[in-house]
Parts: structure tokens; C-alpha cells; sequence
């Protein structure tokens, strides 16, 4: 019997599977050869926040066993790694190189290998593209077994970077990072006093710099709507640190103060405690160039708090992070208000500007702006969310596969034209489809 | 499969003509439509039960279903499971009867106990089977508050619905491993084909109200309702009034 519950960041929709830990290639090609009618996907740390990596009644390869960093080259930025490394241990090793991931989202805790499935981008987007753009090669095992080294240069490549998991097991990869001075950032923050100005604000200069994104309230109503803060960075030079920071330019600064309990109940997140977040969130980082911020404070102010979904209680809670092209930003604003008339409380909110997007069917980021928000599950809003996919889909919009768990086929189908030209790659690599997913089969992305 | 905010994409009726059964899918359906595998004998009212469904935008199925036919549930069962997941199946046959028939003759007693209760348990047993394969779903059973308490008036069938929740709720418990959620669903007097011609009891429903209960109750993975609500302090009271007290009650 299947005897793991499994569910993703978002605590919602739990199913069982078979779970069957990997430590190498091998492994991985036993576990397909075991695999019952189910069929097989891997998983890393489970930080996708709907169902890509479970696989209701069949196996869950839990691949964060395979987990060796095998050469770092401090010239060339080339690193060999296997699939189960956390970028967070990646970026631990490679900075006393001098060597910076270009690609970070929101967690460090995310695997190699989970990289590649949902071709991930971070704040730097408009400037380096997302985690597919620093592949430089890939070890697939396919359905039948075998390990294939794949090359930008190759359809299954691109069918993987993004793929979800649904082409085979990524069991390695060749990346390619930067070059640093310093692990720190100069930051200039911008507190901007609605979401008009803040738009208009973030849509120039962005060629400034390496990393930018805004936070807003969407708590706060009338002329105090969308208030935010525009927070934009260059890696800092070794001349920019103060001197206290300069003996070690290169320390991984990243720390981890508390854990959430578990014992959260529902509702928590509601509108009062949304409101008073807001303006803590508002208030703490007035308007301010140039300061020198450590990689927590500036990419990942959540990674302070750990497991902090458990904040939401035990109903969970989603994501919902689109993609609509640039001349449609009014989709943002049209987006937040639907949310507030139906009364749904969003403490946090990233909005971000993409630049051009790569070559991968499935790969999500394209140039235009992408908000997220967060919100927790409670009745009422499935109904909300099928409304906003209207807005986004109308608009030529998307949903970002990594973070969805509610939405259609249909509406995969609108949002990502080039699915059937993925699904030809993906049934030649797999045409018995071993592989599938609680996704897979939620969404129709396999026939 | 069952989404983050609870919509399910596919729902099974065992006796797909019922109204309870109807009405849970079209609540369902209400947000988004459903693939639907209706399970009943062949009849007008199961084209009729189609039709509407249909009209919601649902994918409707049908298959023949007997439920005085034990040997071929496990096969229905299967066949119901063969386009794909089933992610919420619906219990929701039985027979009322009349109970001054039902206890004074052998073959309609008999029929009373093979449809509500045996039907009832190989059903469970062949979806306790097919959904711990496919590792999710929700079963709900419709229960009956006559199962709680049984009393002069109906006591066949309180002992079948008795005999059905016992089951029901057992198979909660075994299942809760396999990562499947049972719910037992108890209304009370509900306005149907069924209850047609009997006087309405206190506290009496519609399928609509049972099938909103229903749906929040698969949603919240709750594993016991009451249908209304307020039956399970009523019943929770009436379960201790000892018999002389209890026989003159007008309940």
C-alpha cells in the first residue's frame, strides 16, 4: 500500500505514494523498473506549493539524498552537481569561490533538480533569464532506464527545463554561476505611496540593475492602496562594504532566527492581522540608497522565519502568481481589486517586471509583469481564483506551474500555446507515460 | 484529483437516481464542472438524472447498477474506476419501505436489509479497495438519523441505516491510512420521492440543504455530519431517554 501522505508548501491536498529514496542513477533506474501502473515522479524539497511532486497511488522518488557537489571550477564559474543539492548548500560552497548563483527565487531551500523541472527565475530575471539560461548540460534518466546527457542544443533539454518532473529524472546537471566580490548587496529602497506610481516607478531604470522587485500592501484601501516598497540591487564591490564586512567579503550571511509552531489554527491570516503586517512591513524600510544588505535581508526576508506556511493554519493556502504582458498591467490592478471586493486578505505581494523569456515550452517567465500573492484557503475561494484566471487568460496571461494548484486544463491549455509541441518531445521520451504526477493528472499536461 | 480548495473532477453515484446524489453533484458542479459516472438500473429517470447534469456542463457516464446483485459490485465498482480517478464516490441508494410490511413479511425485510445494508457494505468494500490503489478520494455514505435511534414507526430501515453507518464509520477509521476520507452523512426527514406522502418530521430538510452540508463537509475532510445541523444535539438527547419514556414520545 502507499504509505507516505504527501503534500506541497501550501499544506493543501494531501495524497499518498510510495516514496523510495535515491542516492544515485542506479536508484533511480531500479525504482522505474519496480514502478507499478501509478507511474513515478521525483521530488526534492517540496517546496512547489500545489501537487507537481506527489503522485497519488504510485512511487515519489525522493531525490534529496543525491546530493554531491562534484567540482566547482573557480575560473570558468562551472559546477557539477547532482540533482538533489539545495541551492542553498550550492551557494554555501561556491561563494568562498567567488562564485553567485544568478538564480535565486524566493526560498534557497529548492533542489538542483527541482530548478530545472520548474525552470525557476528570481529578481534578477529581466537581466539573466531563469535557471534553464545557466544549464549547461543535463544527465536525464528516461523512462526505459537509460541516462542521456542533454545540451541546450537538444528538444529534450528544453522539454525538461520546465517539463515538471514529467520527461525523466534530471540525476545531475553542469551549471554555470557569476563571478562576485562580494556576497552582499547594494540596495536602494523606495517607499512609493500607491500602486499606480509604484508601476510607473518600477517600469524605468530597470537596466540599473541586477536585481529588482517590489512589495506592496494590499491591505490598506483608498488613496493608500498598493503603497510599497521598490527595493532594487547591484551585488556590492569589495570597495562599496564597510570596513567592519570587508575581512570577509565573501561570508554566506544568512541567518535563521525562529521556527513556526505547528499549532496555528485557521484564520489567523485574516484581515486585522494582514493589516497590522502591512504596516509593520511598510514601515520598516523608509526610503533609503544604497545600503549594504546581506543575502537574507534583501532576497529572502522569509527565510528568517522557518516553515513559516504553517502560519496559515491547517486548510493551507496557494499561491497565485501570474504572468500578463507588459501593456497590460492594468490586469495587476484589476487582479487586487476582484481579490478585495471578494473580501480576500493578501499580506504579501511581489510584483516584477520579466524580461525576455527562453526557449522551453512550459517555461513560465515571459517580458511582462508577474505578481504573487498569498492566500489562505477558506471558503469562497475557488470560485474567486476560476474569476482571475479570466482576467489573466483574456489579457494573454499565465499561471506559474511551480505555484499553481486550482486552475484547469483549460486554462494551461490558453496560458501555454506550446503545450502540444512539449507533449510530442515528452511522449517520444516517454511513450508509455511513466512518468505523471497528482498535477499531471489534475491539470491533463500527459495524454 | 481533489484541488487546493477542495473541487473535486470527478464524482461517482451509487444509485445515481437519487436526489441527494444529484443534488451533491450539482453543488459540486456549481463551480466548476465534473466528470460524472452515474451508477443506477436503467430507467427514465436515470436519462432524466443525465440530462440535467449534462446541462451543467458535467461529462456524464452511466452504468448499470443492481443493488440486490452483491456478486457483481466489486465489477461495477471497477468499471466505474475505468475512465480515470474517481475523486469523491457517493453512497447514496437505500430503500425506505413500509415498515408494518417490512417486519411482517420475509421477503420485503429481506430486500430492505440486502439493498441498504448489504449493498452498502460490498459497495464500500469494492471503493475502500479502488481508492486505497489510487492513493486519495473521499467516499461519502448517506446515513440516516433512523440509524441512531430506532423507532416504532421505522425500525426496518433504522436498523439497515444502523447497520450501514456502523460500517460506514469503521471504514473511516481503516481507510484513514490509505490517505481516503470517509464521511457519514445523517439527515434527518428530507423532502424526496421517498418521504412523498409521510408527514414531515421536526427539523425536516430538502436534498439541496443536505447536498450544501455535504460539500463542506468533503471539503473540510470532516468524517461525521448531521443534515441540519442542530439533529446532532436533538439526537445526541434522544439516544439517553429511557424506553417507557421514550415509546411515548411523539418522535
Amino acid at each position: 500500500m502507499p504509505n507516505t501522505s504527501l503534500r506541497g508548501w501550501g499544506r493543501t491536498a494531501p495524497t499518498r505514494a510510495n516514496v523510495v529514496p535515491v542516492r544515485s542513477a542506479a536508484d533511480v533506474t531500479a525504482a522505474l523498473a519496480a514502478a507499478g501502473p501509478r507511474g513515478v515522479i521525483a521530488r526534492g524539497l517540496g517546496r512547489s506549493y500545489g501537487d507537481p511532486a506527489q503522485n497519488a497511488g504510485g512511487t515519489v522518488l525522493d531525490m534529496t539524498g543525491l546530493d554531491r557537489i562534484h567540482s566547482v571550477d573557480a575560473d570558468s564559474g562551472r559546477v557539477v552537481v547532482d540533482a538533489g543539492v539545495s541551492l542553498d548548500a550550492l551557494m554555501r560552497a561556491a561563494l568562498p569561490f567567488g562564485l553567485w548563483l544568478p538564480v535565486l527565487p524566493g526560498t534557497r531551500q529548492v533542489t538542483v533538480g527541482g530548478a530545472i523541472g520548474a525552470d525557476i527565475h528570481g529578481k534578477a530575471h529581466h537581466v539573466v533569464g531563469s535557471f534553464g539560461n545557466h544549464v549547461e548540460s543535463l544527465d536525464l534518466v528516461t523512462a526505459d532506464g537509460r541516462a542521456h546527457t542533454l545540451t541546450p542544443s537538444d528538444d529534450l533539454f528544453w522539454a525538461t527545463v520546465g517539463g515538471m518532473g514529467l520527461t525523466g529524472v534530471v540525476v545531475r546537471a553542469v551549471l554555470v554561476l557569476h563571478h562576485v566580490e562580494t556576497a552582499y548587496f547594494k540596495v536602494d529602497t523606495e517607499q512609493i505611496d500607491n500602486l499606480d506610481e509604484l508601476m510607473a516607478r518600477q517600469s524605468v531604470d530597470d537596466e540599473k540593475y541586477a536585481e529588482t522587485v517590489s512589495w506592496f500592501d494590499a491591505v490598506s484601501t483608498g488613496a493608500q492602496f498598493g503603497r510599497g516598497l521598490l527595493m532594487r540591487a547591484n551585488h556590492a564591490t569589495l570597495d562599496e562594504l564597510p570596513p567592519k564586512l570587508r575581512a570577509r567579503p565573501l561570508r554566506f550571511d544568512a541567518p535563521q532566527l525562529l521556527t513556526v509552531p505547528d499549532v496555528f489554527p485557521p484564520g489567523l491570516l485574516n484581515r486585522l492581522t494582514g493589516k497590522l503586517f502591512s504596516e509593520v512591513w511598510y514601515r520598516k524600510s523608509p526610503t533609503k540608497l544604497g545600503a549594504i544588505q546581506n543575502i537574507t535581508q534583501f532576497l529572502h526576508p522569509l527565510d528568517i522565519v522557518g516553515e513559516w506556511n504553517r502560519g496559515y493554519g491547517p486548510r493551507g493556502f496557494l499561491q497565485y502568481q501570474f504572468v500578463v504582458p507588459l501593456e497590460r498591467g492594468d490586469v495587476v490592478r484589476g487582479v487586487l481589486d476582484r481579490m478585495h471586493a471578494a473580501g480576500q486578505v493578501s499580506a504579501l505581494n511581489v510584483l516584477k517586471r520579466f524580461g525576455e523569456g527562453n526557449r522551453a515550452p512550459l517555461s513560465f517567465p515571459r517580458p511582462g509583469w508577474t505578481l504573487c500573492v498569498d492566500i489562505p484557503v477558506n471558503d469562497g475561494l475557488g470560485p474567486l481564483c476560476d474569476e482571475l484566471d479570466e482576467l489573466v487568460l483574456d489579457a494573454g496571461g499565465r499561471h506559474y506551474l511551480a505555484k499553481e494548484s486550482r486552475t484547469t486544463p483549460e486554462a494551461i491549455r490558453r496560458g501555454y500555446p506550446r503545450l502540444d509541441e512539449w507533449r510530442k518531445v515528452r511522449d517520444a521520451a516517454d511513450p508509455t507515460g511513466v512518468f505523471t504526477s497528482d498535477m499531471s493528472r489534475r491539470l491533463e499536461l500527459t495524454s | 484529483m481533489i484541488d487546493a480548495v477542495g473541487n473535486p473532477q470527478s464524482v461517482l453515484v451509487m444509485g445515481g437516481t437519487s436526489e441527494i446524489g444529484l443534488a451533491v453533484v450539482e453543488a459540486f458542479a456549481s463551480d466548476r464542472p465534473l466528470r460524472v459516472v452515474l451508477a443506477a438500473r436503467k430507467s427514465d429517470r436515470l436519462g432524466a438524472a443525465q440530462a440535467r447534469l449534462e446541462k451543467l456542463g458535467c461529462a456524464v457516464e452511466t452504468i448499470e447498477f443492481d443493488a440486490t446483485a452483491p456478486e457483481t459490485h466489486s465489477e461495477v465498482v471497477r468499471a466505474a474506476f475505468a475512465g480515470g480517478d474517481i475523486d469523491v464516490a457517493l453512497v447514496a441508494f437505500g430503500l425506505l419501505g413500509d415498515n408494518e410490511v417490512a417486519w411482517t413479511d420475509v421477503d420485503a425485510a429481506v430486500e430492505l436489509a440486502q439493498v441498504n445494508y448489504t449493498a452498502a457494505v460490498s459497495v464500500g468494500v469494492a471503493l475502500g479497495k479502488r481508492m486505497t490503489e489510487q492513493g486519495h478520494g473521499a467516499i461519502v455514505a448517506f446515513s440516516s438519523v433512523a440509524g441512531e435511534r430506532a423507532r416504532r414507526s421505522n425500525f426496518v430501515y433504522g436498523s439497515t441505516k444502523a447497520g450501514m453507518d456502523a460500517f460506514y464509520s469503521g471504514l473511516t477509521e481503516a481507510l484513514r491510512p490509505a490517505g481516503v476520507h470517509v464521511t457519514v452523512v445523517r439527515p434527518g426527514f428530507v423532502h424526496t420521492r421517498m418521504t412523498e406522502g409521510l408527514s414531515p418530521a421536526p427539523l425536516s430538510t430538502t436534498p439541496e440543504a443536505v447536498a450544501a452540508i455535504t460539500v463542506d463537509a468533503v471539503r473540510h475532510r470532516r468524517e461525521l455530519v448531521w443534515a441540519p445541523g442542530p439533529l446532532r444535539f436533538v439526537m445526541s438527547a434522544l439516544r439517553h431517554v429511557p424506553r417507557p419514556l421514550f415509546r411515548r414520545l411523539p418522535v
